[in-house]
């Protein structure tokens, strides 16, 4: 079976829905890492691994959704709930921008008191304040929260945020991209088309994007090769996507928490992202992270087919809610991708390179 | 999983090949082919020989121990450049444990208590062999796995006890096995230079596990990897523990030690991860006469011992109740994990758990 892949892979044919399946349950691990890494460096010669300086803050953990993998939310009214004013939210972009940060990755809860103006401001503030900063802001869910408050379509709330000057999309959100998990896990969050149509849309008008994947919950091998077929046909229609981005659920304080009976380590996490990297034929990069599986899985994971080491996350509160804290430097990032072998490269919110170590 | 890869097998780095060829034909690996290992920029080549060599051994079982640590004390009269568990009389933190202390710490039931200790100023041998005497009496389940070679070398500087005595006596007394710990790094210059002088050096660490073995003493072994030694100092100290293992043929396991920087700092930073799986790959090549090469989560990390079971090692130690050496030099991992964590780092690598004694019988297989 690996033969076959391997033959696929280097005749620039597409893999199939059981190669997908193979790769995830039975595929060698270090095979699997070996063939992996020849298509990285196919796509991506140079010995280089790229990082971002970023910050991913929130405006509010108020949120009407309930997901049952969040320990983030809080519902209106909660006495922990909060919500930041545009100035509050702009001195934490300062903040950022202060600490060398060329991307602000800004997310929260879908806070049906926000009206539209809110997020338009911050957009048009960042750009004119700081116009070193790539507003990174608003995942799938929260720009239909958007057109849902303001009463404007999908696609209108996303020209509106263009006009403000704002030019790429998170990828948060997808979870896992199947009906049936997607039902599980965020019944309220609508099925993967919701999360689909937005990244479509916002690719149609020259939105740049990324597509992620929370993996290690309820989900089955089917459920991951759906997710990749997914966002595989989109990125045919406009080539929107920068990167490919998985990490693993973190179960503290969740609702799901007392469901999960597997544990996705070091292991999956490997497969998933050389998996991926063959899979995802028309994606220019994976990212592997320091962050969501540790510093050191993260550096066993560049010999595992990513490129990409994601950012320094000056602040970061989601996976923080679900007890799980690690922190960096942009230093620290430099060391492990060094140590791990590569030569470090920091980049943009786009992929292009800025500086190299 | 499939229990041997079955890949066609090229390499990105080619000087692999002929090491494949051998591998496979059971052929022995020459120094040479040792610097290559170490040298090599196909980390995933290096894997699967390894992983080819692993799954011949043990197919996808990987073995672990309930087992409990015990240090008697951590007074010592070496100053060894690289260790941050040593202390001297009176200084904070020193401490001493009476044989009923030693016995508190070793719950019923437990499997195998792992018992090593600082070179103690003043104990008198006889405190030693009272202590085992005790445990073994009073925990006639645990199995004692107790004295590096260093510690039994010491009571010949210290009391001129030979080390054939001491160990027939111990034994006698209920010693089970030894650990494999105080070999170091087996190289003159680094003895010199990290101050481990006043410690058996190589020949008398093999000397003395020689003479375990010939009395029926199972013992382990070490490598403390990842400070200032070179490459070539690496191999040679397998190649020295590969050729007394031909002489005397009693290691169990082999057990890479990566240095810890604590406050000793002989280097600014662990190594990383990708030279652990190195070196638990090159060992596992090279040491052909070695039952099993181990993963040790408390030097490397759970997550880099799971990945490791692909890179050739076969057991991840055990639960390690109360480590303390590796945590005095602020080792980064828990002291000690639930059995249902040693679990999960060998699920997650899809290897199937087999809990055994500390001379590898079986006791239960994981499903």
């Amino acid at each position: 079976m690996l033969a076959d892949i391997r033959a696929k892979v280097e005749a620039g044919k597409r893999l199939e829905r059981a190669d997908g399946r193979w790769l995830l349950t039975e595929a060698p691990l270090v095979d699997l890492g070996s063939l992996a890494q020849e298509v990285r460096f196919r796509l991506h010669p140079p010995r280089q691994v790229s990082f971002v300086i970023d910050s991913n803050p929130n405006y509010t953990n108020v949120c009407i959704t309930d997901c049952q993998f969040c320990a983030f939310y809080r519902k209106p009214g909660h006495p922990e709930a909060w919500t930041l004013t545009v100035e509050q939210v702009l001195e934490k972009i300062e903040s950022a921008a202060r600490g060398g940060a060329t991307t602000v990755l800004l997310q929260g809860g879908h806070n049906p008191a926000l009206p539209l103006d809110y997020y338009l401001s911050i957009v048009r503030e960042t750009r004119r304040r700081f116009p070193q900063v790539t507003p990174h802001f608003f995942t799938a869910s929260e720009i239909m929260t958007m057109a849902d408050v303001s009463g404007l379509s999908m696609p209108e709330v996303l020209a509106q945020l263009k006009a403000a000057g704002q030019s790429t999309l998170p990828g948060g959100g997808a979870e896992v991209l199947s009906e049936r998990v997607r039902k599980r896990i965020e019944p309220k969050k609508g099925g993967p088309r919701a999360w689909l149509d937005v990244h479509r849309e916002a690719h149609r008008q020259g939105f740049r994007s990324t597509a992620t994947m929370m993996y290690g919950h309820v989900e089955t091998p089917e459920d991951i090769v759906d997710h990749w077929e997914a966002i595989r046909e989109l990125q045919d229609e406009h080539g929107g996507f920068t990167a490919f981005v998985p990490w693993s659920f973190k179960p503290g304080n969740t609702l799901l928490e007392k469901w999960i009976k597997t544990y996705q380590g070091p292991n999956a996490y490997l497969r998933m992202l050389a998996a991926s990297r063959l899979y995802l034929d028309n994606f220019a990069h994976v990212q592997a992270s320091w962050f969501s599986e540790g510093k050191r899985a993260g550096q066993i994971a560049l010999h595992w087919g990513a490129d990409d080491f994601g950012g320094t996350l000056f602040e970061e509160n989601v996976h923080a809610a679900a007890d799980f804290v690690n922190k960096t430097t942009v230093e620290e990032i430099v060391t492990l991708i060094r140590e791990a072998g590569f030569t470090p490269v920091q980049r943009t919110t786009e992929y292009e390179v800025l500086q190299v170590y | 999983m499939p229990a041997v890869d079955t890949a066609p097998l090229t390499f990105r780095d080619s000087r692999l090949h002929p090491l494949w060829d051998k591998v496979r034909a059971g052929e022995r690996l020459s120094r040479e082919d040792g610097q290559l290992l170490f040298e090599t920029e196909d980390l995933h080549g290096l894997g699967r020989l390894a992983n080819f060599a692993k799954s011949r051994l043990h197919g996808d079982q990987v073995f672990f121990v309930l087992n409990r640590y015990v240090n008697p004390t951590n007074l010592c009269v070496l100053s060894c450049a690289f260790c941050d568990f040593a202390r001297k009389k009176g200084e904070a933190g020193a401490f001493e444990n009476s044989i009923e202390d030693v016995l508190e710490m070793i719950k019923p039931g437990t499997r195998e208590a792992h018992i090593v200790g600082g070179h103690h100023p003043d104990w008198p041998f006889e405190y030693f062999e009272r202590m085992i005497a005790a445990i073994h009496a009073a925990r006639p389940e645990t199995q004692i796995k107790a004295f590096t070679a260093a510690e039994i070398d010491y009571f010949w500087r210290r009391w001129k006890i030979e080390p054939r005595e001491a160990l027939t006596r111990l034994k006698q007394a209920g010693l089970h096995s030894m650990p494999g710990g105080g070999a170091e790094i087996f190289s003159k210059r680094l003895q010199k230079e990290l101050r481990f002088t006043g410690k058996a050096n190589a020949d008398r660490w093999l000397e003395i596990h020689g003479i375990a073995h010939s009395l029926g003493i199972k013992t382990n072994a070490t490598m403390l990897y990842g400070h200032i030694e070179t490459m070539a100092e690496r191999v040679e100290h397998l190649v020295r523990l590969r050729e007394q293992q031909d002489r005397s043929g009693g290691f169990l396991t082999f057990i890479p030690l990566a240095y810890q920087i604590g406050n000793t700092k002989l280097v600014p930073r662990q190594t990383p991860p990708t030279d652990d799986l190195r070196t638990i790959a090159a060992s596992r090549l090279l040491l052909d006469n070695f039952p099993h090469i181990e993963a040790y989560w408390v030097m490397i990390g759970e997550e880099t011992a799971s990945v490791a079971l692909h890179f050739g090692a076969s057991d991840v130690n055990g639960t390690l109740e109360d480590e303390k050496i590796a945590h005095a030099a602020k080792a980064a991992s828990p002291a000690g994990l639930a059995q249902e964590q040693i679990l999960r780092i060998i699920r997650d690598a899809g290897k199937i758990a087999v809990e055994r004694d500390a001379l590898y019988n079986v006791v239960k297989v994981w499903s």
